[in-house]
């Protein structure tokens, strides 16, 4: 690993080991914004690594952004990292200027749309969008839609929009938002906006997913090796080294396809990989989370224990941007219109 | 713990170049009816192939010129091994000496056995047969009871091997016998040897498989003579050689290729416009299969780096069989079919193959059980 992976790690480390104990993470899920954990984020700018220098980023790579997300994720942090990376991607794809602090995007639902119109004081958007990841909490959202056939991205404002806070099963905001012919703050032709946001949504989320599954596998070795039963430490009943071994199989699994999905999208999300990623990675989370639950016994499933920070996160996250179902039906379309003799090349690449 | 890393491969563009090379040789031999891509490539034993490929450079590609290799990369031995399976080309002749006996000669043979060996199974006219389970000794191989005693000039062998593939056609055999008595580590006394299936001394019995098929062969030694020169490695380091030489063995692309032919022949018959259900299961195959080849490209790029990915090969054979068994039993369900024994070339004799084949993926190279102890001994728990 290069030293500049290692630097991100420890960075990241260091910032949830400051402001990331149990007791912030309860009340995020209570309704309170992590303020502390936000800002110190802030200070290392790795709410804006995903973008370039130039446009404000903080010097890291794609790839490294990514590998601070997922350890982001690993450490279950109640923070919209990956919304305002995504928000940010967006904005620098169409030329737009990324404003500060927390970005959320909508629609994220598909098949939800919003409008936009073209009037005399410039670009306004209206209509409704749910289930916003952190709208409450964000002061601004990019938005996708389309003006006169035209695929647009636009920047605007969420002061009056909040309709009503949901949460996802990991106690994440996630709200209604309604615009009534409410003025976009910025607004710039992108092509395919509405698609390149749930796709660029789905590979974050996918890279989420690697991270909560990497901690579920740490947790389940760990406990395992300590919880003893019939005098010995319950890692040595063959009955759970082959599911700590299956588990470790999707973990793996998770990784790879969510590493190739983040290499092919360096600029723009690459579909192919990422409805790879995004289907492997919803997979594993269902079939992970399961074994992990079954290894800490009842243990995990209480409050008390911290395996369900990453195992409520798996079970919310792989619904979001397209399901398993979603991707895969889409990857099952692309292959049969392509045709049968069409997958191998596909699948290398020549 | 051992940490998984899969690490990121670039495949280099002289593999692309390469691949191409392949794909068009393949093109001509399908187009010359050299054989009809079949359903069955690794274990399909075709001599004439062989040969084309050895004269190509496809076989012991790795190996140094001055003995019938081309020194090339690992990467680029993948891609051509990748191309021939998604092809289904008859490549079962060679595929065991180019696989493993051949890198173990090359590794630990005497310069007689390299200088005699490695040329003739790079040029695809020498092939080798596993000799490592016996009648009482599969995954607890440690248990083998073959025998091998000191003699003049050499070692005299006695015992059985089973479940030997192509015995009955290949040339030799390298086979795991015991030099030592079992003592406390009972991995210490074992050693490998060459034998030479044509000597008097080693008699091949067909085992025939659930299919009718006959791959598998019981082999009988009797005070079989190998020189010294024909011993693998050090005396008493049979362990360490098996063991390595298996990562070679469980993470190639022959371990979750074997039911792609009737992937293809499945996405043929859903045809361009799919229903929902047959789109959503060929997607959820594909993703698996870009994963999975994702994952074995990476060992192949650890073993070209030297180091001994034998956790992450066991990954690759433990997810890669249960993909390749799942295929035809989602399609099953998908295409209403009957499967049926061999008339000719239809689906539904396809499906019929893979579902009697299928019992033997999660357990030919090590079992699926055997393989996930090894995962949660890497994961610390053993």
């Amino acid at each position: 690993m290069s030293e500049m992976r290692n630097d991100v790690l420890k960075t990241v480390d260091r910032i949830f080991d400051e402001h990331c104990a149990k007791s912030a993470r309860e009340s995020a899920e209570a309704g309170e914004w992590p303020a502390a954990l936000w800002q110190a984020l802030e200070e290392v700018g790795l709410d804006r690594a995903a973008l370039p220098e130039e446009a404000g980023g903080s010097g890291l790579d794609f790839e490294d952004a990514m590998l601070a997300l997922r350890r982001s994720a690993y450490r279950a942090g109640p923070v919209p990292l990956a919304e305002t990376m995504l928000a940010g991607r967006l904005l620098m794809a169409a030329g737009l200027a990324v404003p500060h602090g927390a970005l959320t995007v909508a629609p994220v639902r598909s098949g939800e749309q919003l409008g936009f119109a073209q009037g005399a004081a410039g670009i306004s958007l209206s209509g409704s969008a749910q289930r916003v990841p952190w709208g409450n909490w964000c002061a601004h959202a990019v938005v996708a839609g389309e003006l006169s056939g035209k695929a647009m991205l636009g920047l605007v404002s969420t002061a009056g929009a909040v309709r009503g806070v949901e949460k996802n099963l990991a106690g994440e905001p996630r709200t209604l938002l309604e615009f009534e012919a409410a003025p976009l703050l910025a607004c710039a032709a992108l092509e395919d906006a509405p698609a390149r946001l749930q796709a660029e949504g789905a590979l974050l989320r996918s890279v989420q997913m690697a991270g909560a599954l990497e901690r579920t596998l740490e947790y389940s070795l760990q406990y395992a090796n300590e919880r003893i039963q019939f005098g010995r430490p319950i890692a040595k009943f063959q009955a759970i080294q082959h599911m700590l071994a299956q588990l470790a199989g999707q973990v793996a699994a998770a990784s790879a396809a969510t590493d190739a999905a983040v290499e092919a999208s360096l600029l723009a999300p690459e579909t192919f990989a990422v409805a790879v990623a995004k289907s492997r990675t919803g997979e594993a989370a269902g079939k992970g989370a399961e074994i992990a639950h079954q290894v800490h016994g009842a243990m995990g499933y209480t409050r008390e224990h911290n395996l369900h920070y990453c195992t409520r996160r798996l079970w919310s996250w792989r619904d979001e941007f397209g399901n398993e179902t979603y991707w895969q039906m889409r990857l099952g379309q692309m292959i049969a219109t392509g045709g049968a003799d069409a997958l191998w090349p596909l699948l290398t690449r020549i | 713990m051992h940490e998984f890393r899969f690490e990121s491969v670039r495949l280099p563009v002289a593999t692309e170049v390469l691949r191409r090379e392949v794909r068009a040789f393949i093109a001509s031999e399908v187009a010359k009816g050299a054989f009809t891509p079949s359903r069955n490539s690794w274990t399909s034993f075709d001599p004439d192939f062989s040969r084309k490929c050895g004269e190509r450079g496809y076989i012991g590609m790795r190996w140094p010129m001055e003995y019938g290799g081309r020194e090339r990369s690992d990467l680029e031995r993948y891609v051509v091994t990748e191309e021939m399976l998604a092809s289904g080309a008859p490549v079962g002749a060679h595929w065991i000496a180019d696989r493993q006996s051949g890198p173990q000669i090359l590794q630990h043979g005497s310069e007689r056995a390299k200088r005699m060996l490695l040329p003739q199974i790079a040029a695809g006219t020498c092939y080798f047969s596993i000799g490592m389970s016996e009648p009482d000794s599969g995954s607890d191989l440690a248990a083998a009871r073959t025998r091998a005693s000191k003699a003049e000039g050499g070692w005299r062998i006695s015992g059985t091997k089973v479940w030997t593939s192509n015995a009955h056609r290949t040339n030799y055999l390298i086979a795991l016998a015991r030099t030592a008595p079992k003592e406390e580590d009972r991995h210490a006394g074992m050693t490998q040897f060459i034998v030479d299936l044509s000597h008097p001394g080693v008699s091949v019995r067909p085992i025939h498989n659930l299919y009718g098929g006959h791959d598998f062969n019981e082999v009988v030694f009797d005070e079989s003579f190998v020189p010294d020169d024909m011993v693998l490695g050090g005396v008493g380091m049979g362990w360490t050689m098996v063991t390595s030489e298996l990562a070679f063995e469980r993470s190639g692309p022959d371990r979750f290729l074997s039911t792609y032919q009737l992937l293809l022949e499945s996405i043929r018959a859903v045809g361009a416009d799919p229903d929902a259900r047959a789109a959503n299961e060929i997607g959820r195959f594909v993703a698996h299969l870009a994963t999975l080849r994702r994952m074995s490209t990476s060992v192949a790029g650890m073993l070209e780096r030297g180091a001994q990915p034998t956790v992450e090969a066991a990954l690759v054979k433990d997810i890669g069989t249960a993909f390749e068994r799942e295929i035809p039993e989602t399609f099953r369900l998908l295409i209403e079919t009957e499967p049926t024994l061999s008339d000719g070339v239809s689906y539904a004799e396809l499906l019929g193959m893979a579902i009697l084949h299928a019992p033997g993926f999660t357990i030919r190279g090590g079992t699926r059980e055997i393989l996930r102890g090894m995962i949660a001994r890497g994961l610390g728990l053993r």
